[in-house]
């Protein structure tokens, strides 16, 4: 996991790498400060000899100054590495989730996928950037503050044998027990914050049912929850700072003892106690970020770990090698397809499916909610991949396409359609980046959009907003269908894409459709009968099968599910 | 869909009466509050007197070098005193560390719990102005921020502050001339802090704006992924998003250079400090000046150091504290909203009516309901049946004062009828329900609930004798069984699986993993909207109340499903009054009476066949020669 998130960290690994190196420049400054402080002490100020204290006065003011250049280049090293694979972890997000067939999508869900792509990346980068300015500063300052501290006086340094063992026994097991603590913490809060979500979004029906007074009871047992958690699992952090405190101090008044004994009778040097105190600070604070580093890691994990499941998730559907078959025509036959969402047997959402479609054939396809229409004509542009059996396109088993060649063949109107923020004629580009305005205009006419969009001020450039916010459900349905036209694809497909749209509009699309698509091969999916009346050919899907086939008389005839559904329909309209 | 970045400005408009607000909410803590305060001084103050009894014990050592005899004992007593205040110092803080815990926890879940108050009892139309992202930033940004402050800043800004105070005081005993260079480097200090954290500040704003522009590419483009993918557009995505990428890790990289910045510039200024405090100490111990010893050397030394970390952190929590008020001033403004008014006395009360028609009040649940009218000029009441008739009289409406969407809409509904509205978005229809329940507050015209002003009926009562399905489904986490029983909290199980069978929900919930006990999570996502719809229905189902509003309640269940729960539909409705308002006029056939509603006005009302003999708006909807959008 962790080879692959930080191997995004690729051109800016020279940043990465400079960082902790000119942060061992500046601990290298820091720690030997103290040394040089205790000379002046013990051969200037003692001896009375001005121009040493003078003279390696200056030299720790050049130290101190050579430090914060060390210290400054590490802080924009860090920036620009941490900063920058943030960049790229985004990137490689972003890209991997372009390559993602819709399984994939769906196995994640949208919200999730946008979460790990915001939060989560904020996370890791902000624990990298921690992690390149302290992971090498704290331990190098622990050690080699030891080492001086042992180099002055070996016997005194034992001191920090019994203390830094103890401290970092007390931080390793405060860090390791609160972390449990902190997510259970967290699995609280995120309950409370969905509490409100609710509320929020359910206002209306909280104030229609009168649970006002409902609603405060649970959401006060929920951030009672959340306090108990919550001093639950700050209460062992914040011994952090006492125990941190007791165990310097204590190292404090031993080395006043000890040295103190030890300058009594001549061993030890005033200033050299007084540098020792100052590595006390040193190493003992040096654990302390240690401990600090390890919570922050704990914390990025789990988001590290949701980046990396993006990351290693494999494409369930990619393009086969060497593919260069085209297709010949618009034909699409389905020979004994069987498809799950889960890849799962036992849980077929379409099963034994034949079908022979030619050429330029309009085909409606009707049926109840849930009763996989959608399904069915999601394999034809591969959107999902058949779990037994084939799907020929134009001639061709479309695993064998290219899934660009495809879907440049088969235009589909999703059923839960987005228009992108943008202006109207950016997103109708989205069909055909090289459309002239002559083309989008003639799209337009055929989908019967024409019209309310030159009703527009501002025409075609007329901005949508996000997901096209600014045009209502039937004209946004009308655009979604222009865009799909502009591909001039050999097959089309309408995943009810009309059911907002009023009935003569429906009609006069068809019509436009016969007209001028009669080489097309066209699919509606619809709710109503009206929609479909006229194909060439109507599928009456129920529960993963088909149930009928025909044309409308046909099937009023001989299938039940389409006459009830006419029936349901039509009742009253003709008397 | 909500704003990503919600929060307008970072800085707060009234620093020192937030705070103050924020303070009391700490009511029933003064003692603890007060010991808290003496726990920080106690551990500041130990490590600043350590420091000072450095001096006396180098001191010691140095008398003894120079006279050759030990003053032992007080060495010990110096060392035994620091021991003690330091032991004291350390259990200071665990002490007020653990009380401030508990303060602050307690304090954030009050905020919460006013806030969440408050916001149960605000208008509808509150809601319609503010978006949800704005209003749950209120819930997370801004307490985690306040959370911040309370559990770390401000015993951190005590406890800087008298270290800052102490230290310089003791910095001024030892030696005043020393205290020159402290004042000195002190103005270099917070001159380098002021310049860097603008430029900082600068740059977080910048790289704010990127944020936003990044975030809002991915929700878009993520959310239209499966549309990307129909027209082979992964690339050309690809390439914008690495544009506005690039972007971001510019902005980024310059506001977090600044802001890394800081620690090193101020550490690296302590150790100059520190060294040009060592160069003038020294030459003034050799020089006697001022009677400086090595033992005040030593302690001004270690005193330097701790001057800076303050200081330091001050700086650092400065932000955090600011985005914290800044936050609480959201909070409190929203808690100081005004609610929902409601000057209604008119209550509901259950009734035993008696043969000849007189009503009596009941404790316990009848079955039936009355109304519970207080007269207050000669202090009588009087109780009248509810039945559930409406009348509109001549009502005026519009959500802001200068765009009236009802123009003078008058109805009659008799009580067990099913009255149905027609018409395009925007003409009016759901608005018409929201009137009826008081959601909104009609300024002209009247409207009559079983005769009397619905103004004068209690809301919560008024709601409590309706019920409603709304086009949006929104279902609560909890178990299928939870969520229809929301509709009637003390229903009992057979109640709510019959109100389910109703709704014709019995069997896809049956066919759940754990059927009625299955979890329902963030609204439902498990289901299909027609499902949803349909625990909507039985939601409305169980509360068996005398008026029923479905507001496009079958419009996600395909025709066939429909026809199949019109059965239930239809003995749900059965001897109540009914609003209805659909899309799919088969939905309304068989109303006693259809209001085709056109820019807020009854354009044609009459029942089915009457309207199709009309061969008005009606018949052209109807035969599908007009758009309803």
């Amino acid at each position: 996991m962790y080879k692959t998130i930080f191997s995004k960290v690729g051109e800016y690994k020279k940043q990465a790498v400079l960082a902790p190196i000119t942060i061992v420049g500046e601990v290298i400054m820091e720690v030997t400060i103290p040394m040089v402080m205790s000379k002046i002490i013990d051969n200037g100020i003692k001896a009375g000899k001005i121009s040493y204290v003078a003279g390696m006065g200056l030299l720790m003011v050049a130290m101190s100054l050579l430090s914060l250049c060390f210290g400054a280049l590490s802080a924009r090293f860090s920036a620009v590495a941490a900063m920058g694979f943030a960049k790229n972890l985004r990137n490689a997000l972003f890209h991997k989730v372009q390559d993602f067939s819709f399984s994939n999508v769906d196995k994640f869900s949208t919200a999730s996928l946008t979460t790990r792509l915001t939060t989560d990346v904020t996370n890791v980068q902000n624990a990298f950037m921690m992690f390149i300015r302290t992971a090498f500063r704290a331990p190098i300052m622990l050690i080699s503050a030891t080492i001086m501290a042992i180099c002055i006086k070996p016997k005194l340094a034992v001191v920090f044998l019994f203390a830094i063992p103890v401290l970092g026994t007390a931080l390793f097991f405060i860090v390791t027990n609160a972390h449990p603590r902190f997510e259970k913490m967290l699995k609280q809060y995120d309950g409370m914050n969905a509490r409100v979500q609710e509320n929020l979004t359910g206002i209306r029906v909280v104030k229609a049912f009168v649970r006002e007074e409902h609603e405060k009871k649970l959401f006060t047992e929920n951030t009672d929850k959340v306090r108990r958690a919550q001093v639950f699992a700050e209460k062992l952090v914040i011994l952090n700072m006492p125990i941190m405190q007791i165990v310097v101090y204590a190292c404090i008044v031993a080395i006043l003892w000890f040295g103190g004994n030890m300058a009594v009778d001549g061993n030890l040097q005033t200033g050299q106690l007084s540098s020792f105190i100052m590595y006390v600070g040193q190493i003992l604070m040096s654990l302390m970020m240690l401990s600090m580093l390890f919570i922050m890691f704990v914390i990025s994990r789990a988001s590290m770990q949701r980046i990396y499941e993006v990351l290693s998730e494999e494409p369930s559907i990619a393009d086969p090698e060497n593919a260069e078959v085209s297709a010949k025509d618009g034909s699409v036959s389905f020979k004994n397809v069987s498809f799950s969402y889960f890849g799962d047997m036992n849980n077929l959402a379409l099963e034994k499916i034949n079908l022979d479609i030619k050429s330029g054939e309009t085909i409606g396809i009707i049926g109840g909610t849930g009763s996989s229409k959608s399904s069915l004509v999601q394999l034809i542009p591969r959107l999902y991949d058949a779990t037994e059996g084939e799907v020929i396109v134009g001639g061709h088993n479309v695993r064998e396409y290219s899934l660009e060649t495809l879907r440049d063949q088969v235009a589909m109107v999703l059923q839960k359609n987005v228009l992108f923020s943008g202006t109207i004629k950016e997103n109708l580009r989205w069909g055909n980046e090289n459309a002239s305005d002559e083309e989008i205009v003639e799209a337009c006419r055929d989908a019967c959009a024409h019209d309310f969009i030159m009703n527009f001020p501002n025409g075609y450039d007329t901005d949508l907003g996000q997901g096209g916010v600014n045009v209502s459900g039937g004209q946004k349905q009308r655009l979604c269908i222009a865009r799909a036209l502009l591909k001039k694809p050999k097959i089309i497909i309408l995943d009810d894409s009309t059911s907002a749209v009023d009935t003569a509009t429906d009609s006069s699309i068809r019509k436009a459709f016969r007209e001028k698509l009669s080489e097309t091969t066209t699919f509606i999916i619809a709710q109503r009968i009206s929609s479909v009346q006229d194909a060439d050919r109507i599928i009456v899907m129920d529960d993963g099968k088909i149930s009928g086939i025909g044309t409308h008389d046909e099937l009023m005839k001989t299938n039940a599910i389409y006459r009830e559904v006419y029936d349901s329909q039509q009742k009253g309209a003709d008397e | 869909m909500p704003p990503r970045n919600a929060h307008p400005g970072a800085k707060p408009e009234q620093t020192f009466g937030t705070l103050k607000r924020i303070f009391s909410y700490m009511y029933g803590f003064k003692v603890q509050l007060i010991l808290v305060v003496i726990g920080i001084v106690l551990s500041a103050g130990a490590g600043i007197a350590g420091n000072y009894l450095l001096k006396p014990l180098i001191d010691n050592i140095e008398e003894s070098l120079t006279l050759g005899k030990w003053d032992k004992n007080g060495f010990i007593g110096i060392l035994t005193v620091m021991g003690a205040i330091y032991l004291l110092g350390a259990l200071s803080s665990l002490f007020y560390q653990r009380m401030m815990l508990k303060i602050s926890t307690e304090t954030l879940m009050r905020i919460r719990n006013d806030l969440f108050s408050k916001m149960e009892s605000l208008p509808i139309r509150y809601f319609d102005k503010h978006t949800h992202g704005e209003l749950m930033s209120l819930y997370t940004n801004d307490t985690d921020a306040i959370r911040e402050m309370l559990s770390n800043s401000v015993a951190q800004f005590i406890s800087s502050a008298i270290t800052i105070v102490g230290v310089f005081t003791a910095m001024v005993i030892y030696s005043w001339q020393l205290t020159i260079i402290v004042v000195v480097m002190l103005f270099i200090i917070v001159k380098v802090i002021g310049s860097i954290s603008s430029r900082s500040g600068k740059g977080f704003i910048a790289q704010q704006k990127a944020i936003g522009a990044v975030n809002g590419y991915i929700e878009e483009m993520i959310d239209g992924q499966k549309v990307v993918k129909v027209f082979n557009h992964e690339a050309k995505t690809c390439e914008e998003f690495a544009k506005l990428n690039g972007e971001l890790c510019e902005a980024a990289t310059r506001a977090n250079t600044f802001a890394n910045i800081l620690m090193p510039i101020m550490n690296n200024l302590s150790y100059l400090h520190y060294a040009v405090t060592a160069i003038a100490g020294g030459i003034m111990t050799v020089k006697g000046i001022g009677g400086m010893t090595i033992g005040t050397v030593v302690s001004y030394l270690q005193f330097t150091r701790q001057f800076s970390q303050p200081i330091t952190q001050v700086s650092q929590q400065l932000n955090s504290v600011l985005t914290a008020l800044a936050g609480a001033e959201r909070i409190f403004k929203v808690i100081d909203e005004e609610p929902e008014e409601d000057n209604g006395y008119v209550t509901l009360v259950n009734a035993k009516i008696a043969p000849d028609g007189t009503i009596t009040e009941s404790a316990e649940r009848t079955g039936r309901w009355a109304w519970r009218h207080p007269h207050k000029a000669d202090g009588t009441v009087t109780y009248t049946e509810v039945k559930g008739k409406v009348e509109f009289d001549e009502v005026v409406f519009g959500y802001e004062p200068d765009k009236t969407v009802l123009n003078g809409i008058s109805l009659y509904a008799k009580s067990g009828q099913k009255i149905a509205f027609v018409g395009s978005t925007g003409a009016g229809k759901t608005t018409i329900t929201n009137l009826i329940n008081r959601f909104y507050d009609v300024p002209d015209g009247k409207i009559r609930y079983d005769g009397i002003n619905i103004n004068k009926i209690k809301k919560d009562d008024l709601r409590r004798s309706q019920s409603i399905v709304l086009q949006d489904t929104h279902l609560f986490t909890g178990t299928v069984m939870d969520n229809i029983r929301y509709g009637k909290l003390d229903a009992t199980d057979e109640e709510v699986y019959a109100a389910a069978k109703l709704a014709n929900a019995d069997s896809f919930i049956s066919h759940l993993e754990n059927g009625y006990d299955t979890m329902l999570t963030s609204d439902g996502a498990n289901l299909s909207q027609g499902q949803r719809q349909l625990l909507a229905i039985a939601r409305a189902a169980v509360a068996d109340p005398p008026v029923l509003i479905l507001d496009e309640a079958t419009s996600s269940i395909d025709t066939r499903t429909e026809s199949l729960i019109e059965k239930g539909m239809d003995s749900l409705m059965e001897g109540r009054t009914v609003f209805v308002i659909a899309h799919r006029l088969s939905t309304v056939r068989n109303s006693h009476a259809i209001m085709v509603l056109e820019q807020g006005k009854i354009i044609e009302r009459g029942n089915h066949d009457e309207l199709i003999a009309q061969h008005g708006k009606y018949y052209q909807l109807y035969t599908g020669m007009f758009e309803l959008s």
